[in-house]
């Protein structure tokens, strides 16, 4: 499944990862926001909303990048360079992220900032929306997103440009030891 | 036609932008649908998705019932109201009770309905669109062309001037540098609204959840970053479970932008935190204005399975060509005819409906199974049922009703059209105000002697084992006796005796198609008697228009006008009636009719009729006939694009049925081959005599012509 996924989310311009272990992910996020020159100035920090994959890691190595922020205000967001939240399911068949984005701080960081960065529990690959609809459970869950590559558009002569309103970069990191309700 | 009308279709057709970026858009997306849809099966998934939405439609009061208990339940507040004016007023009580000053919308085909917009600016509330083409649309001061892609017919340098005059700074016409200017100019706007308005594409009634689909992420934040959210969503998004939801965007992506999903889908169940920790403050109104009238009408309830992706705009050859503003309303193209006629009055599609020529290449892509064709026919009959024909189709009709007279007209007019031939077999000008019947395609001059005298002139031999009724329509009778000549000798050589009844006369197709179902009622009698009257074992004809006439029309206009006495016959009659290429196909395969063997004729192409490809099903018959018979087969683009002769359609929009022609010829020239077959006269006619203006030396044939000359004897 996870090779489908790859392929189709690579399809609509998403950058897929894999890590074996949260300390792997959060090496790449590391060498990722220091290539990216992710900084404390208005328009080149990061946010990171609250997630069991922050549970799973040394925060400090994250805490101590300058330009690193944990508290998410719509205000704070809206000047970021990149989010980093959590999702909890993946759709093979279409390279669709979904995640329970009732918290809104999730919003925001997937929503507001250029670059997106999606961290997900392998386990939560599922074949197709069905499959998936079948567990999802909107008693539970006030909002929930599907996410599939970046913001998009077509609007202006039919030309498809990244990045309109929401992230022009998705990038996603699937972990195999993540675990999670997954 | 009135001329203000005319006039807007001119100006669209005028419109290299518009037609331009509709042309390369529909030949680019009939390629990307194929694909986003590889590996699904298409008929079951619609299947799925009609009997999900039919369900819907038939349990409108229950499920909205439901969806406000199950919405109200999670924090939601819900108001059902039929009248737009109740919605608006609802919205600006809303927000004034919250002393909202300024909204963001992100895409609502029902609020443009209603025209909120203007509504709440004359209020003094400050609205801004957030999907892109819809803020251009705004900037602009324009309505939308098309109901996905509202800013279709604009050039990136008209958004640049647009997008200069707002940013005070002068832009020039780079696309994502343009994206990112609207970027720029959205958030603030995003950022300081206190209510975000939306529409949404489902609303489940089980769960009370509403789904929203966009590629941009504005739907996004309008319903994340105001503390306010309204939805308006028409009755007709109502499904009944959850799991309806997967089905429906299985198709919707694919059949509006052939994505396999967009961007951003999000399921909206009850109030969420905003992110100062309040709750939202969450209404949804379920909009019904005319759409419960409309699922209650035994024939329309069908359209409420539409699920908005446009894929007939897409598809249609006539919407290619002149856009979505000539509909005059929000909802455009074959579908937005349908829903006009009933979200605003019958009256109001009385032009619009002129416009589709029946080709039902939208029927064949509808992801809610939606006969939009059909619909749009049955807008036709009630129009002329309420306002009666214009009084020349009356008095035309009147003569098509009296076999006797029409004949006698059209050999008189075999007699008249002589001048205008000088000898050949093609009336190439026509004086005056019929000049543009010949604009760009000459007529077949009415032949000297119809099919009906040949006929008792030809000889067959006797003692045939199989006999068949040959039913010639009109064009082939009096335009193409040869075409009926051809398929006797055909017929003959497979042992049946084709017999002609002399009292067939016009098969209704041209006043079916004009909403005149009781004169085409009147012409299916005659027919029914005259083919029955003779015990044959076949009724057989070679005009796909006429086939499905006595295959499929005769019956359904007696259904639609409650007219039961003729039924049975008129079952009986189609049980017996074959098109021409499906006979003989039939009859090489048993071996009774043998095309000679190891010929290379060189390379055909072929032509698909509307009729025969998309009602009968049958374009495989004469494909297969012709490369057996020795031709090899070139396939065209887009070969199975109407040609745009429609019948009477390409006289009274003779300049849409140009244009389509002219793609027509076109695409035939392009393949290299020097014939062209199809299996209508009436294609024949429309192509044959382009063919002759063009001057192209491309031979244009019906297939029975070819066959006939390629029998081993």
């Amino acid at each position: 499944m996870y090779e489908q996924f790859k392929v189709k989310a690579e399809g609509v311009s998403a950058e897929v990862h894999r890590f074996t272990t949260s300390a792997d992910a959060l090496a790449f996020l590391v060498d990722f926001l220091q290539e990216e020159e992710v900084t404390d100035q208005d328009g080149r920090y990061c946010v990171v909303a609250d997630s069991p994959f922050l549970g799973s890691i040394d925060r400090k190595q994250l805490a101590e990048i300058p330009g690193v922020f944990f508290d998410v205000t719509r205000e704070l967001a809206a000047g970021a360079k990149v989010g980093i939240s959590q999702v909890d399911w993946a759709l093979a068949d279409t390279g669709t992220l979904v995640q329970d984005a009732t918290a809104a701080d999730k919003r925001l960081v997937s929503t507001l900032p250029l670059i997106h960065i999606a961290m997900i529990a392998t386990s939560g690959l599922r074949p197709d929306m069905p499959a998936w609809l079948a567990d999802a459970d909107p008693d539970k869950a006030g909002y929930l997103a599907m996410i599939t590559g970046p913001s998009r558009t077509a609007d202006i002569e039919r030309v498809l440009t990244i990045g309109v309103h929401g992230p022009a970069r998705l990038v996603i990191c699937f972990i195999d030891e993540l675990g999670g309700p997954n | 036609m009135q001329q203000e009308f005319k006039t807007s279709i001119d100006r669209a057709l005028h419109d290299a932008n518009l037609t331009g970026a509709l042309e390369k858009f529909s030949e680019a997306y009939k390629v990307n649908r194929a694909k986003a849809y590889e590996g699904i099966d298409f008929e079951a998934l619609r299947g799925h998705i009609a009997e999900r939405k039919g369900y819907a439609a038939a349990h409108l009061k229950e499920l909205s019932a439901r969806f406000q208990k199950n919405a109200e339940a999670k924090g939601a507040k819900v108001f059902c109201t039929s009248d737009p004016a109740e919605v608006r007023e609802y919205i600006l009580r809303v927000a004034q009770e919250n002393g909202v000053r300024s909204i963001v919308k992100s895409k609502s085909m029902a609020t443009e309905e209603i025209h909120l917009n203007s509504f709440l600016e004359k209020e003094g509330i400050e609205v801004n669109e957030t999907d892109l083409g819809e803020w251009i649309i705004q900037l602009a001061g324009q309505t939308p062309s098309h109901m996905v892609m509202p800013a279709i017919h604009m050039t990136k340098e008209e958004v640049a001037d647009l997008f200069s005059k707002e940013v005070e700074e002068r832009l020039t016409s780079d696309i994502p540098r343009l994206v990112k200017v609207a970027r720029q100019e959205m958030r603030p706007k995003f950022l300081r609204a206190d209510m975000g308005i939306s529409g949404g594409n489902m609303a489940v009634a089980e769960t009370g959840s509403i789904v929203l689909v966009t590629n941009e992420g504005n739907a996004r934040l309008v319903t994340s970053l105001p503390r306010i959210h309204i939805a308006v969503i028409g009755i007709e998004k109502l499904v009944e479970k959850f799991s309806d939801i997967a089905p429906i965007l299985k198709a919707l992506p694919r059949s509006a932008t052939a994505q396999l999903l967009t961007s951003y889908v999000s399921i909206i169940s009850g109030q969420t935190p905003n992110s100062d920790g309040s709750l939202k403050n969450l209404h949804i109104i379920l909009m019904d204005n005319k759409r419960s009238e409309m699922a209650a009408d035994p024939m329309f309830k069908e359209a409420m399975q539409c699920i908005r992706c446009a894929s007939c705009l897409n598809v249609c050859p006539i919407f290619r060509l002149v856009g979505g503003h000539v509909f005059g309303k929000v909802y455009t193209g074959g579908i937005g005819t349908i829903l006009t006629a009933w979200y605003d009055e019958l009256k109001s599609s009385e032009e619009i409906q002129g416009l589709c020529i029946q080709c039902g290449a939208c029927k064949d892509v509808c992801p809610g199974k939606i006969d939009i064709p059909g619909l749009i026919m049955e807008i036709r009959r009630r129009l002329v049922k309420e306002q009666g024909l214009p009084l020349l189709h009356k008095s035309i009709y009147s003569l098509v009703n009296n076999r006797r007279v029409f004949h006698g007209m059209l050999r008189a007019a075999s007699l008249a059209s002589r001048p205008f031939a000088k000898g050949t077999r093609f009336i190439r000008h026509l004086p005056m105000f019929l000049a543009d019947l010949t604009d760009g395609r000459s007529l077949p001059a009415i032949a000297a002697k119809p099919f009906r005298d040949v006929f008792k002139t030809i000889r067959q031999p006797k003692g045939l084992p199989e006999k068949a009724v040959f039913y010639a329509g009109c064009l082939i009778d009096f335009a193409y006796p040869e075409m009926g000549e051809a398929l006797i000798r055909i017929l003959n050589k497979a042992g049946i005796e084709v017999v002609f009844p002399e009292d067939q006369t016009c098969c209704g197709a041209p006043a079916r198609y004009s909403g005149a179902y009781e004169v085409a009622a009147n012409n299916a009698v005659d027919n029914i008697r005259a083919l029955l009257a003779e015990r044959a074992d076949y009724v057989v004809s070679a005009c796909p228009t006429c086939t499905v006439a006595l295959d499929h029309e005769f019956i359904t206009t007696f259904e639609s006008l409650g007219e039961t006495k003729w039924l049975p016959q008129a079952r009986e009659l189609a049980a017996r009636t074959i098109d021409f290429s499906t006979l003989v196909k039939r009859l090489v395969d048993e071996g009774r009719l043998t095309l000679k063997e190891g010929q290379q004729l060189g390379t055909i192409t072929y032509h698909d009729s509307c009729h025969l490809k998309r009602t009968m099903h049958a374009e495989q018959a004469p494909r297969q006939l012709l490369e057996k018979s020795g031709y090899q087969l070139t396939e065209m683009f887009e070969c199975d694009v109407c040609c745009g002769m429609g019948g009477s359609y390409s006289l009274k929009l003779p300049e849409i049925s140009a244009p389509m022609l002219k793609r027509k010829l076109t695409n035939i020239k392009n393949t290299g081959a020097p014939v062209v077959a199809m299996d209508c006269p009436g294609c024949v006619m429309q192509i044959r005599g382009g063919m002759d203006q063009d001057g192209a030396p491309v031979r244009v044939r019906h297939t029975v012509e070819i066959l006939a000359e390629q029998l081993e004897d």
